[in-house]
């Protein structure tokens, strides 16, 4: 089976990623472990998602390369950051993983992630989608290829069959 | 009570090598009255961004100091950036909040902090090493020390007068102040 936190955490690393933030999310659990496991990363843990926009553009301010992580729901709470993003260049990573399409168990989650494409899209952020685990490892390194050499804003979406989680049972004994 | 462009000039007397983060509005007109200078990075958008902007800054570089000047109706735009800000605890990061009380740039309608919401000890709760209140100009020395010596995350409340300035605007074009900074501060655009 295709480890793909662990790619994920792989292509970070080779593309130079020193700050990571993140909204806390099933989905990316194993991925935020393995960032708070490796000791030349900063993990920083946000209250909402935008405050990310604001931590990845400070640490490129001061020359350090950052990546966010949070879910379809958390690209809701980003939009006017995204704003300062365009205005500014500023180089953006996020991988996102997806809620609201095939197995989602909350409907509550369907709205947002059906427009998370359109709504990245409006704000001028490049979108990639990996559809399977082994595609989320190889889509994370060209997004960061294409966000740090541009610079440009780039999203890599990861659907919801990859994180595979069905029910909110499943949720919580993860 | 202190006029706000008083207070912003003597935060950023002698600056060196200061790095600035200045909320939208009336604190980057302060901040560029004060004297413009690549080393600020004045916000035009993104409310309440201006405190995580300096905590990014902040982690990535350990050695500088960074004040972020901001406005009472930023931070509290952004008043759950201060529990962020108190879980990394960064040693370097400091907050000046210019508060009077109002939002000054859409009519001067009153903030939460004329109603009593005290910002100085929301960051008290959230963990910062020290915050301070600072109503009478006897403080402000106090306040500078704060802000510009002690082991940070530390906050300072400035209450000030609600009086409408002549502007004094930054260069406005976003990739400019972007790579201007970057270039003074790390030697790359």
């Amino acid at each position: 089976m295709i480890d793909w936190p662990l790619e994920t955490f792989q292509a970070m690393r080779k593309a130079k990623v020193g700050v990571v933030g993140y909204v806390p999310d099933a989905g990316h659990q194993r991925l935020i472990e393995l960032c708070h496991s490796e000791r030349n990363l900063r993990a920083v843990v946000l209250s909402t998602e935008e405050e990310g926009i604001g931590l990845a553009a400070g640490a490129w301010l001061g020359g350090v390369r950052s990546a966010l992580l949070m879910q379809s729901s958390g690209v809701g709470n980003c939009v006017n950051a995204l704003g300062m993003v365009r205005e500014c260049r500023f180089p953006l990573l996020m991988i996102v993983t997806m809620r609201g399409e095939e197995g989602e168990f909350n409907p509550w989650q369907v709205p947002m992630g059906l427009g998370t494409p359109a709504v990245l899209a409006a704000l001028a952020v490049i979108v990639h989608r990996a559809d399977a685990a082994a595609e989320v490892g190889p889509a994370v390194a060209k997004a960061a290829q294409l966000a740090y050499g541009g610079p440009a804003a780039v999203a890599v979406l990861v659907s919801q069959p990859v994180i595979g989680i069905k029910s909110f049972q499943e949720q919580a004994s993860q | 009570m202190m006029h706000r462009r008083d207070v912003v000039r003597r935060l950023l007397e002698d600056r060196d090598g200061l790095l600035v983060v200045a909320g939208l509005g009336s604190t980057a007109w302060d901040c560029t009255a004060a004297g413009d200078s690549p080393l600020t990075f004045p916000l035009w958008g993104a409310m309440g961004l201006a405190a995580t902007i300096g905590l990014g800054l902040a982690l990535a570089q350990p050695a500088r100091r960074v004040l972020v000047v901001t406005g009472d109706g930023e931070m509290l735009m952004g008043l759950g950036s201060l529990a962020t800000i108190g879980v990394q605890r960064p040693g370097n990061l400091a907050i000046a909040v210019i508060d009077n009380e109002r939002y000054g740039e859409t009519g001067m309608q009153a903030t939460h902090t004329a109603s009593g919401v005290e910002l100085a000890g929301v960051a008290r709760g959230c963990g910062f090493a020290k915050a301070l209140l600072v109503t009478e100009e006897a403080g402000l020395e106090e306040a500078r020390r704060l802000l510009l010596r002690e082991p940070g995350p530390v906050l300072a409340q400035i209450k000030v007068i609600p009086e409408k300035l002549p502007l004094a605007l930054p260069p406005k074009e976003g990739v400019l102040l972007k790579d201007r900074f970057r270039r003074a501060l790390l030697g790359a655009a």
